[in-house]
């Protein structure tokens, strides 16, 4: 075969990569060889059009214990000599094809990256946008996505805790699922995804390769067409089961104390992880492929290389203590099988029959090393303009008597109304840890059993405010994190992140990258949170557009003492209502101004980085000092919602009058203006509150009382939480 | 009473049951690993548990081969010796299969898994608050079948409302005459979908799970 700029591009390689490949090899790639670069310096594996961005992130410092991207996930020092092991990372383009499939392996290859580093996996969180939910193909990609979890983690056996569910209509052809996993280890038994040692033997081990997934990492590096569908074989398929067997055959053969290094099979395949280790251990590999066991016959090299096939790992194990090794994994009953051993030449060798079918420095190979980094242009989106000339006061503010009917259709808009037909079908309780399902609060909290302590962990991103400003959307996506952390009682730790953009090939996408990650920076920063890791997904987008830019955050905190979690429900009527921060004359990008006023263009709502830091730093120590009996941020829906989900879990009401005087109507019920969060006091608590919060300077506002059940606006009496509950829990459920 | 927890590949609430059992119970237990035969150090007086999960990847059907591995040989033994015997969501599914239990656990009525805090009681107790977390947990048996066990007091556990009412919106998952749980005819065999393992803790802020434990005297 002759192998020219042609083959290059049909693996979708530039011209100019292909040049640099023939550099840096000193010859032309065979067509194995070239496979290979085509994977790994595709966006999925090199991030060669993001690295240059995300290096200007915090990542290092705080409680980190490895420096980011140097490990499959990020691992965190949480005290008492344990670590949190943490990835958020996507599977949006097998999703969009084969939703079931797509989603159910992105939840396997999550759960890989923890435990390939010896954590076991306590906490699974996802983060989904779909289109219109009234459209019949949102509705299947919605059902086969939530299937395709549930099927996966629900027999993988860790609980589903938390995430987020978004419908606009950008995500109708490119739908995003993202995929968070957190797992706990003793800190100083992290196992590295390293090969040393020259002679070392280096073992397969999990299902047998088939062709599944081939190309897969190349695949998610490209626009969806109507041409995708043929794509099909590059989505991989699951097999829960396997998985589970392999997590605990993996945590147990790591206590023989014989492995070197591992890492799991996930993009790219064997290619990926036999580069990644060799390069990372300044070694090389020789490989036998006709050793790898096969599920298809007469697999051809480059097959072999790029499957994608699931539940796979390969570990690099001391010589000499192979036996050790094999044992542990015949008595979990899965295949495993030497295929090769480290080098120290660098070089990757695959051979198979006898024969060498690719040679290849594995540094060149790998980001950091060989792989391209490029600079993209970037220029201001046009969108802007609408955005800018956008007045607030071309809006009419509502009148006092359609305050009612408004709240009845903003609780029911899918992206506020309950997601209980989701969440009902994910095990969110196996593992007996997540003491949120009784005791709700911002963000999940679950018991690391056997640490002592408790671990807070959350998803956030409201892509439309990021759309309307994606510096500030950024920012505004890793605070609303930290908040629901603090909110919960915990301290914020760490960031892992899952960059959900268009092409970056598209200038102003681009430009929405940048932004992001620049407003991204500068709030972990503030937070103290650093960036240990995450995952880009570029080119969400198909003819019709990019979708909004979708930073999403994935967050973790660490609560040293389970007494001090706060909870976000009303206790007992009677308790005292009060508003931390201030009221905003600001509707910008809310629920409200996108959905009932059907305005797609507007200003990203109020925040201040600083101001929502003090607030923080106030309700973290109002919650320590005892002296709050609930707490809940303001949200999507503005703060009428989130009296509402106050009330629901104990079926309490409240009794609050407005005081809406310099602001408009709308902005004080609807409005989504930052850093405002609603507490909860017993009344002899109040005198203490008012006195702490005087000292800080931080506005508040009393705005009434919880009741036993009815809900009472302005004297008015709206009647029942428990029928405001019905329309919040019904309205998806009524929609599909 | 010692117990044992059976640990078949791919049963995922051993560990919780594990927890459960000995630091909410104060139990004594020893892990039984599905290809081990021994279990000679039971008597008939301790309890084997068959955990949640999904067995054998709940391949073929739920239950269906777990049945007929060698630890499950030896647990048969025991329960037709009158060892006690309690089986949990898939360990439910397992005894049904095994013919300890009768009956089977079809896929829900919505034809969805479905993970939620329900509420069960017996005769004497009031309702109690369990998670379930199942995609194949509709019990079904044929009628003579079913009034044997209402004849019989083989129904533990029926699905109720949070007063105690059992009727059809109550039923999470569309098992007949609301049945969440049964026993044998001779009274150590023990099978239910709800995980009483779950709700044994103050930290998850529920313990009624330890009533169950005390209902079926199993504590």
């Amino acid at each position: 075969m002759n192998i020219t700029a042609q083959t290059a591009k049909e693996l979708r390689l530039t011209e100019e990569e292909f040049e640099l490949i023939k550099q840096k090899l000193g010859r032309t790639p065979n067509f194995n060889e070239l496979c290979a670069f085509s994977a790994m310096w595709s966006e999925h594996c090199s991030y060669k059009n993001s690295i240059k961005w995300l290096k200007t992130l915090p990542r290092s410092g705080g409680r980190m214990l490895v420096a980011a991207g140097e490990e499959n996930a990020g691992l965190m020092d949480m005290g008492n000599g344990f670590g949190v092991v943490f990835k958020i990372e996507s599977h949006n383009h097998p999703s969009a094809i084969e939703p079931f499939q797509g989603a159910a392996t992105g939840v396997g290859g999550i759960q890989r990256d923890i435990f390939t580093m010896g954590a076991r996996p306590i906490a699974s969180l996802n983060s989904l946008r779909f289109g219109n939910i009234k459209d019949k193909k949102t509705q299947r990609l919605l059902s086969g996505v939530v299937h395709g979890i549930g099927h996966y983690g629900n027999c993988f056996g860790v609980p589903t805790v938390g995430g987020e569910v978004y419908f606009e209509e950008c995500y109708h052809t490119n739908p995003l699922v993202n995929a968070m996993s957190v797992g706990i280890m003793q800190a100083n038994k992290m196992i590295s995804a390293t090969a040393t040692g020259k002679g070392n033997p280096v073992f397969f081990v999990g299902s047998a390769t088939g062709k599944d997934g081939i190309g897969g990492a190349s695949f998610a590096s490209a626009n969806i067409t109507a041409e995708s569908a043929e794509d099909l074989p590059a989505v991989q398929v699951g097999d829960p089961f396997q998985e589970k067997k392999l997590l605990e055959a993996c945590l147990e053969v790591i206590e023989t104390g014989a492995v070197v290094g591992m890492q799991d099979m996930g993009a790219a395949g064997i290619i990926c992880s036999t580069a990644e280790m060799s390069a990372k251990g300044k070694a090389g590999m020789h490989i036998d492929l006709d050793k790898v066991p096969t599920r298809q016959k007469n697999m051809k090299a480059w097959e072999l290389l790029l499957s994608e096939s699931q539940e796979r790992m390969l570990i690099v194990v001391e010589k000499g203590k192979e036996e050790s090794v094999l044992k542990v994994f015949e008595k979990w009953d899965l295949p495993c099988s030497e295929i090769g051993h480290v080098t120290d030449d660098g070089l990757l060798k695959f051979y198979m029959h006898g024969e060498l079918e690719a040679e290849i420095p594995a540094y060149e190979l790998v980001l950091g090393g060989g792989a391209p980094q490029y600079s993209r242009e970037y220029s201001t989106p046009k969108y802007f303009d609408k955005i800018n000339n956008w007045k607030q006061d071309d809006v009419d503010d509502i009148k006092e008597n359609e305050l009612k009917n408004i709240v009845e259709q903003i609780i029911q808009i899918p992206n506020i109304a309950s997601k209980r037909w989701v969440t009902v079908q994910y095990d969110s309780m196996v593992g007996a840890a997540n003491t949120s399902t009784n005791a709700p609060s911002d963000a999940a909290i679950i018991l690391a059993k056997g640490t002592g302590k408790a671990l807070a962990v959350t998803t956030d991103c409201n892509s439309r405010y990021v759309f309307a400003d994606p510096q500030k959307g950024a920012m505004i996506a890793v605070a609303e994190a930290a908040r629901n952390i603090v909110c919960s009682g915990a301290e914020p730790i760490g960031v892992t992140n899952c960059l959900n953009f268009g092409n970056p090939y598209d200038p102003e996408v681009y430009y929405q990258f940048v932004k992001a990650v620049t407003g991204m920076g500068e709030a972990c920063k503030k937070f103290n949170t650093p960036v240990t890791g995450g995952n880009v997904s570029f080119y969400n987008q198909n003819p019709d557009g990019p979708v909004y830019p979708t930073p999403t955050i994935g967050m973790v905190g660490v609560l040293d003492d389970i007494e001090n979690k706060m909870t976000l429900d009303f206790k007992e009527a009677g308790n005292v209502i009060i508003l931390i921060g201030k009221q905003q004359n600001d509707i910008g990008s809310s629920e409200y101004v996108h959905k009932i006023k059907n305005i797609e263009y507007s200003s990203a709502p109020y925040f201040d980085l600083d101001e929502e830091y003090k607030v923080q730093q106030f309700v973290s120590s109002v919650i320590k000092e005892k002296i709050i009996q609930s707490a809940h941020d303001i949200s999507e829906g503005g703060l009428m919602i989130t009296l509402l989900e106050k009330g629901f879990n104990r079926n309490l009401g409240f009794a609050v009058n407005a005081d809406t005087s310099g602001i408009r109507k709308d902005a004080f019920w609807f409005g989504e203006a930052q850093s405002r969060i609603v507490v909860t006091l017993k009344k002899d608590q109040v005198a203490s509150f008012k006195s702490l919060v005087s000292k800080t300077g931080i506005s508040f506002t009393e705005l009434g009382k919880v009741t036993s059940g009815e809900i009472k606006i302005n004297g008015e009496s709206w009647g029942s939480i428990i029928d405001w509950k019905e329309k919040y829990d019904t309205a998806i459920e009524k929609l599909l | 009473m010692k117990y044992g927890v059976v640990v078949f590949p791919g049963s995922n609430c051993d560990r919780d049951m594990q927890d459960a059992l000995q630091n909410d119970l104060g139990k004594e237990v020893v892990m039984l690993w599905h290809k081990d035969k021994d279990i000679r150090m039971f008597t008939t007086n301790d309890c084997i548990v068959l955990p949640g999960g999904f067995s054998y990847g709940d391949y073929l059907r739920c239950g269906a081969i777990a049945r007929f591995s060698p630890m499950m040989q030896s647990v048969i033994d025991f329960a037709n010796k009158g060892g006690k015997v309690l089986g949990v969501c898939n360990g439910f599914q397992i005894l049904c299969e095994s013919h300890l239990l009768p009956g089977a656990l079809l896929q829900n009525a919505n034809q969805q898994f479905i993970c939620k805090n329900v509420f069960i009681k017996n005769d004497t107790s009031t309702a109690l608050k369990i998670p379930i977390a199942h995609g194949e947990g509709r019990y079904y048996a044929d009628e003579v079948t079913l009034n044997d066990l209402e004849k019989n007091n083989q129904i533990i556990f029926h699905y109720c409302d949070e007063t105690g009412k059992i009727d059809m919106t109550a039923n999470p998952n569309g098992a007949v005459r609301n049945i969440a749980g049964i026993r044998n005819k001779e009274g150590n065999v023990f099978g239910m979908m709800p995980h009483p393992e779950r709700a044994t803790s103050k930290a998850l802020n529920n313990i009624d799970g330890l009533k169950v434990f005390q209902l079926l005297e199993l504590n």
